[in-house]
């Protein structure tokens, strides 16, 4: 178990370096190949009213002349213990992890990030656990209830659900729930009202995101989960339980459900990941001031460290699901640790 | 003697119970997979709608102009006789008449029908090839995987593990957003809608990927893969002659269903504005425009029913397409 645990960090560090290579390539190689100079990179660091003549320092200062190589090992180090920026007349201290200045407001990346940060992980927890409870909930009764009315209703939603981008469930909901519509149950766009302020306020600015990200997602999951357990409950295994005279709920929660739900929470981990490393499309929808919003906001300015930003906590939380995924099914499953 | 290789004499020689029974009036036959898959297809009612759709959906695509000068309202002409210069909203609220099904755009009366037929072009065209591009590298590097082993196979299956790791939506609108106007010898929409091509194609791969190797890997084991070895076949002829026409069902399958995932993938990043840019009409920027006229519903309704009915088209008849060619996978 411990080298299983040891060899999946490692396997996890190396993720994290593949993704900075890969992030670094989007956005110092890519607009190379695209046609850009030296000099039109640092240009946007100096600002528009540099003169051609600073623009140039800029660029050999910021190290834009030099190998790839070695631009990417500043990038690297920056991230890991700090960096030091002198593209203006003087030197400042970036604390590590430094993942640059913005363009616009010459603040440091991280610390904005980290400020939004609670908002994103607010609404895909939140989501989450109501997807969970009602994408599994109902994907079981159906299986149970093959063929039934109910079953074939919930698989109909649940298809037209995973056919509906969230972009426009979102702006439906918004125009039948809020925005002073009689059966508003939130309040408008844009708020949010941080947990330890007004844990009341926090629930109700962010109610109808949770329940419009929630129905996307629990429709795949309650798919999936009525496949699953239709496919365990053909099992054996559940067969001898039932010999053994177990009531049916003990036979349906313990032994099919369990075997079933291994799948999904692989997946749930990973989908969790995702979302907190910015619900992009939620957020922008319902204007939340999240790490997607700031992500979307900064694109629309051409604000790239801030986008970098975003895109390598994006990643982190990706991997990091992804390893507490694997750790735990090795909790659940032994036959993964020998593998 | 020699026999010569004649094959429609072959085949009249190979059937002759068919021959017998069919003077009784029914024909045993042997069938192919597709004429099974066929024959299940053609009882699922609700997968041939889905067909039916996507095809009329193809043709909306393909005749846009034609179906659009019938109208007379190209997709970017304003109609501004046609909005109220108070409220900027179109004048008898929606603008929906004979000469303008779908109604027109407020502020600058665009017609929303010619711009969501405009809008199935975009989405089709990049759908289409940015899945035929996943398919080609993920068959490719899949069936390479579960044939070869080894080293090959685990170099390419940890590539699929951390490609499958990316926020792909983060990465796809940091790599949208650093391409330059006019890069790679194009510009305009050639320029978006290639690279939105090869995003959502490129990043999607290991889906397909690690369904062709875990199918490769069950094929390799069989008997006839081993029949062919023995009869002196080589890798390439094995892969290709052998394993494809196994793996055709599973690619057609998958191909169908990440259809409807690159639709959204599209229509998300053209909403968030960083797909193919304005005043080309796309049904994600026109959903995000529409945003800011809440009160104006149906502006939001008709491009968010368009991706719905293309996406759900597809869903169905994809899940048919899987029930009548892998009626296991149910």
């Amino acid at each position: 178990m411990v080298t299983y645990i040891i060899r999946r960090l490692i396997w996890g560090v190396v993720m994290l370096a593949i993704v900075s290579m890969i992030t670094f390539a989007i956005f110092f190689l890519v607009p190379r190949l695209a046609g850009a100079t030296s000099e039109s990179l640092a240009a946007r660091y100096v600002g528009r009213t540099a003169t051609a003549e600073q623009v140039k320092l800029a660029a050999e200062r910021l190290g834009f002349n030099d190998p790839l190589v070695v631009q990417y090992g500043r990038f690297a180090k920056g991230i890991v213990a700090g960096a030091d920026y002198s593209y203006g007349p003087t030197v400042e201290h970036c604390p590590a992890p430094c993942l640059g200045y913005s363009f616009l407001s010459r603040l440091p990346v991280w610390p904005d990030l980290l400020d939004r940060v609670p908002v994103t992980g607010s609404l895909a927890i939140g989501a989450a656990i109501i997807w969970l409870i009602a994408g599994v909930a109902t994907g079981v009764i159906s299986a149970l209830r093959r063929g039934s009315l109910f079953d074939r209703a919930a698989m109909s939603v649940a298809l037209a659900g995973v056919s509906l981008p969230i972009f426009f469930t979102g702006i439906v909901s918004l125009v039948l729930f809020s925005y002073g519509r009689p059966f508003a149950i939130t309040a408008p766009g844009g708020s949010y009202t941080p947990f330890l302020t007004n844990p009341a306020l926090w629930a109700y600015g962010l109610i109808l995101p949770w329940i419009t990200l929630a129905f996307l997602y629990a429709a795949g999951y309650a798919r999936l989960t009525r496949s699953g357990m239709l496919e365990t409950m053909n099992e054996d295994y559940i067969r001898t339980a039932r010999a053994k005279g177990l009531t049916e709920r003990v036979v349906v929660v313990k032994h099919g459900l369990r075997g079933a739900l291994t799948p999904i929470l692989t997946i749930f981990g990973l989908d969790l990941g995702l979302l907190m490393g910015g619900a992009v499309l939620t957020e922008s929808t319902f204007s939340l001031p999240g790490i997607g919003k700031y992500a979307i906001d900064a694109i629309v300015n051409q604000d790239l460290p801030k986008v970098m930003g975003v895109v390598l906590v994006a990643a982190f939380f990706v991997v990091l699901a992804n390893l507490l995924v694997d750790l735990l099914y090795a909790v659940v499953d032994p036959r993964v640790r020998l593998a | 003697m020699t026999a010569p290789l004649d094959v429609s004499g072959q085949e009249l020689q190979a059937a002759p119970e068919a021959v017998l029974d069919g003077a009784q009036g029914k024909a045993i036959e042997g069938r192919s997979l597709g004429q099974i898959a066929w024959t299940r297809l053609k009882r699922d009612k609700v997968a041939l709608t889905g067909a039916g759709v996507v095809i009329f959906l193809i043709l909306v695509a393909i005749f846009a102009p034609l179906i659009v000068s019938w109208f007379g309202h190209p997709p970017n002409d304003f109609n501004q006789d046609l909005i109220s210069s108070e409220t900027l909203a179109p004048k008898d609220g929606t603008g929906i008449s004979a000469d303008h099904l779908f109604g027109v755009e407020p502020v600058n009366g665009r017609d929303i029908f010619s711009r969501v037929v405009y809008g199935a072009r975009i989405s089709l065209l990049i759908a289409f090839l940015a899945t035929l591009l996943s398919v080609a590298i993920g068959t490719l590097l899949g069936v390479m995987a579960g044939y070869f082993g080894g080293w090959v196979d685990s170099v390419i299956s940890k590539a699929m593990d951390v490609f499958l790791a990316f926020p792909l939506l983060v990465f796809a609108i940091a790599l949208a957003g650093v391409v330059p106007d006019s890069a790679f010898g194009l510009s305009g929409d050639a320029l978006r809608v290639s690279l939105l091509i090869f995003i959502i194609g490129f990043f999607n791969w290991p889906y397909i990927g690690r369904i062709m190797r875990g199918q490769t890997l069950s094929l390799r084991e069989r008997e006839f893969i081993d029949a062919a070895r023995s009869l002196g076949a080589r890798g390439p002829y094995i892969i290709f002659r052998e394993m494809l026409p196994n793996l055709v069902a599973p690619i057609l399958i998958y191909a169908t269903l990440l259809i409807p995932t690159n639709i959204l993938f599209e229509a998300a990043l053209s909403f968030l504005g960083v797909g193919v840019r304005p005043p080309t009409a796309t049904w994600g920027g026109m959903l995000s425009d529409a945003v800011r006229f809440y009160t104006i519903p149906h502006f939001m309704f008709f491009p968010g029913m368009a991706i719905f009915i293309t996406v759900l088209a597809f869903n169905l008849f994809g899940d048919g397409l899987r029930d009548a060619l892998d009626p296991r996978a149910r």
